[in-house]
């Protein structure tokens, strides 16, 4: 065991489970919600020359995966450091 | 030099590359084999993984389909990168520290049970035969349109291109191969679509083009967005609107959930993340995929618009009356010959004309969109030999990485963990290249003699993977509790669910594949998403039901939470 008790380890479990539900809500919002469920709505805007739903099903919503899993590196890497459990 | 002549040279010189760097890298013991001695930078792994995951499919078809169907294509541009976050939030970290070889290994471990790593291992290799088989036909596709070459004789050289690297490199051979394979094939597939862009919208990067208003014919803004411009060419034509599409919403939500969920449970994506060196570098390198894969797929929806109206304005006219065929530009004529661009002079008036009513006189085949866009800019004979050498990079790197699933699941999880558990080191290995081997030889054959059935089975691949071994690796991580009757259990509702709903529409009553007939209106391409949520049911409530597992594995479930101690990585 790595951590100095299991309160430690469940601290660490329980922060790292709210970080990645948070990050996979946005990550079902951008493609289920904006690309798929709401394109309706979001197609009466326009963004950059597109309509915006469908803006997100076909660019959009890569770029928010891409910044989805960097934030993930940069705070699980913080998570790891804090409670000592980094190499 | 004619195009002819340079397109050998250039396929020459990226061949002649590859095996060169797979003689320098090659592979001396099983974790060399396997993982690449769990050494290669993350970065390098990010671009090897984009490259193995981009398929003859992607690179050829992906952007002639887009351009077909629209916002409908959508699911293959979400599904194929959404799958990553998946990957790098749920699973890879966790693997990593697991420290073993394969994803068998994760579950029989994990669910300390031998039936456990039977379906395991039956499902990645299923799943890695059905792509495979698609991959080697690109290779014999590619050669034929543009060496002349017959497809057998293309299918035959490119099979001993990847038997030389592929089971004399192992899996750091591959990895490194896969850079350059990269580069070569990003290279060929950004050239065109960046000049096209240029030309229609005076933007360099496609991305941007894509939203932009089109030049006229002097160079000069028209006005018009390329967007708008295509909904209307779209409707005037009796398609349905570029930007909508015409699936029902729920089943453009499966199929995207289907393809997520299914990328994130295929072993040989999964595999790539245990040869980083540490967990941080299985997090990163994630993200280093997605983003080679995004340079790629963020392009394939613009190059898909940009050939669209390109596509219809050189055969309908500026003012929709029909180009005389006698004028037709020189790539129309180029890929008549091919036959994949038919033209038929319905009213017989000279001119074509393309439509989705009766008055189409057009055969277009959607892999144009991707195999012409050089000659569609007006691009100098280098580059349409650089789409030839791109198209073999993406199949010949894909069909490498699926080989090496194909030949650890047998010689490791079959051999070594099941039937003869006594064998050395160096026999695994000349087993593992004997799998490989047997793999190539039946790839080949599917290559010979294409399967017609092989685009549904790749709908099979991606279901089986969804609602198979997603659920089965994410309990096994998040949850302390599932037990092997459950894992199990899930995995066979799950399977059995999904191939039989696909096997029922796609083999036994195709007659009735249509959205009356199926379950919520999902299609068999997206029912592995609610083949998913099956397993995890049914997981939980045998779970429930039996016994609690047993205090050791609650212990490894504890310390694949963590990084710390993955670097002391478990050879054995």
């Amino acid at each position: 065991m790595s951590f100095e008790d299991a309160e430690k380890a469940k601290g660490y479990w329980n922060e790292n489970l709210k970080l990645v539900i948070k990050l996979l809500a946005i990550w079902a919002f951008v493609s289920f919600g904006c690309g798929v469920l709401l394109v309706d709505i979001l197609n009466q805007f326009s963004f950059m020359g597109f309509k915006l739903g469908f803006w997100f099903a076909q660019q959009g919503s890569i770029y928010v995966f891409l910044i989805l899993i960097f934030v993930y590196v940069k705070k699980s890497n913080t998570l790891d450091k804090k409670y000592g459990v980094d190499e | 030099m004619d195009v002819q002549t340079l397109t050998y040279l250039v396929v020459g010189v990226t061949f002649a590359m590859y095996i060169g760097i797979a003689i320098k890298t090659r592979a001396g013991s099983t974790k060399e084999f396997y993982v690449a001695g769990g050494g290669v930078p993350p970065i390098l792994n990010g671009m090897a993984t984009a490259a193995d995951w981009m398929s003859a499919a992607s690179f050829i078809s992906l952007a002639g389909i887009v351009s077909f169907v629209g916002y409908d294509g959508s699911v293959y541009i979400m599904g194929w990168t959404g799958g990553y976050v998946l990957l790098a939030l749920l699973m890879v970290p966790y693997l990593r520290k697991f420290g073993k070889f394969t994803v068998p290994d994760f579950i029989g471990d994990r669910y300390y049970s031998q039936s456990a790593r039977t379906v395991a291992v039956i499902c990645a290799i299923f799943i890695s035969f059905t792509y495979i088989a698609g991959q080697m036909r690109g290779v014999g596709v590619v050669f034929s349109r543009f060496l002349e070459v017959e497809v057998d004789t293309g299918v035959y050289i490119g099979m001993c291109v990847v038997f030389f690297y592929a089971v004399l490199g192992g899996m750091k051979g591959i990895t490194y191969t896969q850079v350059a394979q990269y580069c070569v094939m990003i290279f060929a597939f950004m050239v065109p679509a960046v000049f096209l862009s240029i030309m229609m919208t005076g933007h360099i990067f496609p991305q941007l083009g894509f939203g932009a208003e089109l030049l006229d014919a002097t160079g000069n803004s028209s006005g018009v967005y390329l967007m708008d411009k295509l909904d209307g060419l779209s409707t005037d034509l009796g398609f349905s609107m570029y930007t909508q599409g015409s699936k029902d919403m729920i089943d453009v939500l499966f199929i995207t959930g289907a393809l997520m969920f299914g990328t994130a449970g295929l072993p040989h994506v999964i595999v790539r993340f245990f040869t980083v060196p540490r967990v941080k570098d299985a997090r990163s390198s994630a993200g280093w995929t997605l983003l080679f894969i995004a340079i790629m797929y963020t392009t394939i929806p613009a190059l898909a618009s940009f050939s669209r109206v390109n596509m219809i304005q050189s055969i309908n006219g500026p003012e929709s009356q029909g180009v005389p065929h006698a004028e037709a530009p020189m790539w129309i004529e180029n890929w008549e010959k091919t036959g994949l661009i038919k033209w038929e002079d319905k009213n017989n008036d000279g001119r074509m004309f393309y439509s989705n009513t009766e008055t189409n006189e057009m055969n277009v085949d959607r892999d144009i969109i991707v195999l012409a866009t050089p000659e569609m800019a007006n691009l100098p004979a280098w580059v349409i030999a650089l789409m030839a050498a791109g198209g073999l990079a993406a199949a010949l790197s894909t069909s490498a990485g699926l080989l090496l699933v194909i030949s650890t699941s047998v010689s490791h999880d079959l051999l070594k963990k099941n039937l003869m558990p006594n064998i050395s080191d160096k026999k695994e290995l000349m087993y593992a290249r004997m799998a490989s081997g047997a793999g190539i030889i039946m790839a080949g054959y599917f290559g010979i003699n294409p399967p017609g059935f092989v685009a549904a089975v790749v709908a099979i691949a991606f279901g089986l993977a969804a609602s198979s071994l997603f659920p089965a690796i994410t309990m096994g991580i998040f949850s302390r509790k599932m037990n092997k009757e459950g894992a199990i259990a899930g995995m066979l509702a799950g399977l059995s669910f999904t191939t039989a709903y696909i096997v029922y529409f796609k083999f036994v009553n195709p007659a009735a594949n249509m959205s009356e007939n199926w379950l919520f209106g999902v299609s068999p391409e997206g029912i592995g998403m609610l083949g998913m949520v099956i397993n995890f049911v049914v997981a939980i409530i045998v779970c429930k039901m039996t016994t609690p597992i047993p205090q050791e594995v609650v212990d490894m479930v504890e310390s694949i939470r963590f990084p710390k101690g993955a670097g002391e990585a478990h050879d054995h």
